[in-house]
């Protein structure tokens, strides 16, 4: 039995999925032990319930100013004194760019080892990591000090909510000093847009998309599929779109229920960035395209006649 | 401006992955810079343009790591740090202890890097090498600028920009749009030749290796399971999307 801290995430005043996911591993790491939350920000308390319902024992709430933005200073801090407060055995944290940047410099205060971008959990426990973006995996497991791992969003499934269950809300009160960065500037590129690492699905083009007004086409679809839009290598390079939405080896990994590959010949550099994906489909002119070896579906034709088709499909049943 | 470039040779992305015996095999691969390195190696030679200095790359690896270095000094870096002693290899703990003794050995006013390596992608060396040091760190930039102590970056956030100003000393990390990596030009590489590289042990840098030792270990690697071809739809192109959203909902129940 081990005692467990997860430490949850609020983005645009929302509980990130991930979190839940980190209790769902929190819970497969406690083996039967107790499992704690720590929420930062304003309004921390308010996701104190959602975070109970998902099994989370007791939840530590820190507002602070410096903790509206992040910065890997007051984040550091932050987490290293929640820490030293809950005293665990393990420490889980979603993959994301909160948790990916300051799990890393917090273990380095610590002195822990950190297994990140975890994908699964074995008994032991045993953690289970993509390596080359997923064209293989490895098993790692912790041979001194305590365990800290990052989850990479949409791995480990969420429980489902017990409303029964609750949380014991502790508000602690943090210090944090000495601020080394200051964030002048957030500009919203995604701004009512589905983020790429979390998307259940993902409409993507490569190079057969042609420009960036072509990437217009992927959007219709992927508003009527509430979608996320991605691309490949190719297409970032010839400037279609920006390399935020860059899917493969370099760029993001990711991991939907349903990939839609449109004019994507399917290099293995992207293939290493969404082969993991649950359901494939492939659009493309070429039949011998390689992306139709992975592909659970495929549409021989070209995406501009047929994406529109799918669209039109979509709204049928889903609008 | 002492400028250090912390670099480690990877795969070439289009390599397929063989496991031999649990270890993965390196026959016949080609390596390359990680890419994200690559970026940093760039954006490192553009200040010392700019600002005058001398760019530094430092690695830990093996003897073969030796051909990425030269690559970086071809493109116009000054010298390099090889740390090639096995008893300092371990996991993303210990090569954090290990560059942060190099650093302190060499001495930087900025360091770069990659925000990860395409190989382990675990992106836990930037931040762990920055508060081994006590120093700042920004991660993923895209754009960097420096002007005396004062450095300004933007940076890549899940698909958004952040804009934040830090001093001198820091360590950056590099994502991709940050810079388009010049080639190593003829002359480049046969200057590279002669360009120092110094190879480093534990003993050069005062450390053992129980106090690096690896906090994780790698019980097994694997590959995938290898995804049975699926179904190409045909009939025409109307009838096919109409199948392919009922073969979705009923059949794969993905929407």
């Amino acid at each position: 039995m081990k005692k467990v801290l997860v430490l949850a995430e609020v983005r645009d005043g929302q509980l990130r999925n991930v979190s839940l996911e980190a209790l769902a591993a929190a819970q497969l790491i406690a083996d039967g032990g107790e499992v704690v939350a720590g929420v930062f920000g304003a309004n921390a308390a308010a996701h104190a319930a959602t975070l109970g319902h998902h099994g989370a024992a007791m939840v530590y709430t820190a507002e602070h100013e410096a903790l509206a933005q992040y910065t890997p200073d007051a984040y550091t801090q932050a987490v290293t004194q929640l820490i030293e407060l809950a005293a665990p055995d393990a420490v889980v944290l979603g993959h994301t760019a909160i948790g990916r940047d300051v799990a890393p410099r917090v273990a380095a205060r610590l002195g822990y080892g950190l297994v990140s971008d975890v994908t699964g959990i074995e008994a032991g426990p045993v953690f289970i990591r993509p390596i080359y973006a997923g064209k293989a995996f490895q098993k790692r497991k912790f041979v001194d000090g305590k365990l800290f791992v990052t989850i990479r969003p949409n791995n480990i499934a969420a429980g489902a909510a017990d409303e029964s269950k609750s949380a014991t809300v502790v508000p602690v009160d943090l210090e944090i000093k000495d601020l080394r960065t200051i964030v002048k500037e957030v500009v919203r590129k995604t701004s009512g847009k589905v983020d790429l690492s979390e998307a259940k699905v993902i409409v993507s083009g490569g190079r057969g998309v042609k420009s960036a007004e072509g990437f217009q086409t992927l959007q219709e679809l992927a508003d009527v599929l509430g979608a996320a839009v991605g691309a490949s290598r190719g297409a970032c390079d010839a400037d279609y779109c920006d390399y935020s939405l860059q899917i493969g080896q370099t760029g993001k990994v990711v991991t939907p229920d349903l990939y839609i590959a449109c004019g994507i010949s399917g290099a293995i550099q992207h293939l290493a960035g969404m082969s993991s994906s649950k359901v494939i489909v492939a659009i493309n002119k070429d039949p011998e395209a390689p992306i139709f070896q992975i592909a659970d579906y495929g549409i021989v034709g070209d995406l501009f006649e047929v994406v529109p088709l799918l669209t039109a499909e979509f709204k049928k049943v889903l609008v | 401006m002492n400028i250090l470039v912390v670099l480690k040779q990877t795969f070439d992305t289009e390599e397929k992955i063989v496991i031999q015996g649990g270890n993965i095999s390196e026959d016949g691969v080609e390596f390359i810079i990680n890419p994200y390195d690559e970026y940093a190696v760039e954006e490192a030679i553009k200040l010392k343009e700019e600002h005058g200095g001398e760019v530094t790359v430092v690695s830990v690896g093996p003897d073969r790591a030796e051909s990425a270095i030269r690559t970086a000094l071809a493109m116009g870096a000054d010298k390099a740090v090889l740390v090639d002693d096995e008893s300092l290899f371990g996991d993303e703990f210990t090569t954090a202890k290990v560059l942060a003794a190099v650093a302190k050995k060499v001495g930087f006013d900025i360091i770069l890097g990659g925000q990860m390596a395409v190989d382990t992608g675990a992106g836990q060396g930037g931040p762990r090498l920055a508060e081994e040091l006590g120093i700042n760190h920004v991660s993923t930039a895209v754009k960097l600028e420096v002007n005396g102590s004062q450095v300004r970056v933007e940076r890549d956030v899940e698909g958004d920009l952040e804009v934040v100003e830090t001093s001198l000393p820091v360590l950056i990390t590099a994502q991709q749009g940050l810079n388009e990596p010049r080639y190593p030009s003829l002359p480049g590489i046969m200057k590279a030749k002669k360009k120092p590289l110094e190879r480093l042990s534990a003993n050069d840098l005062g450390l053992s290796a129980d106090e690096v030792a690896a906090k994780t270990e790698i019980v097994d690697q694997f590959l995938p399971p290898t995804k049975g071809a699926g179904r190409i739809l045909s009939g025409d192109l109307s009838a096919q999307a109409s199948e392919l959203v009922q073969l979705l909902r009923n059949e794969a129940k993905v929407i």
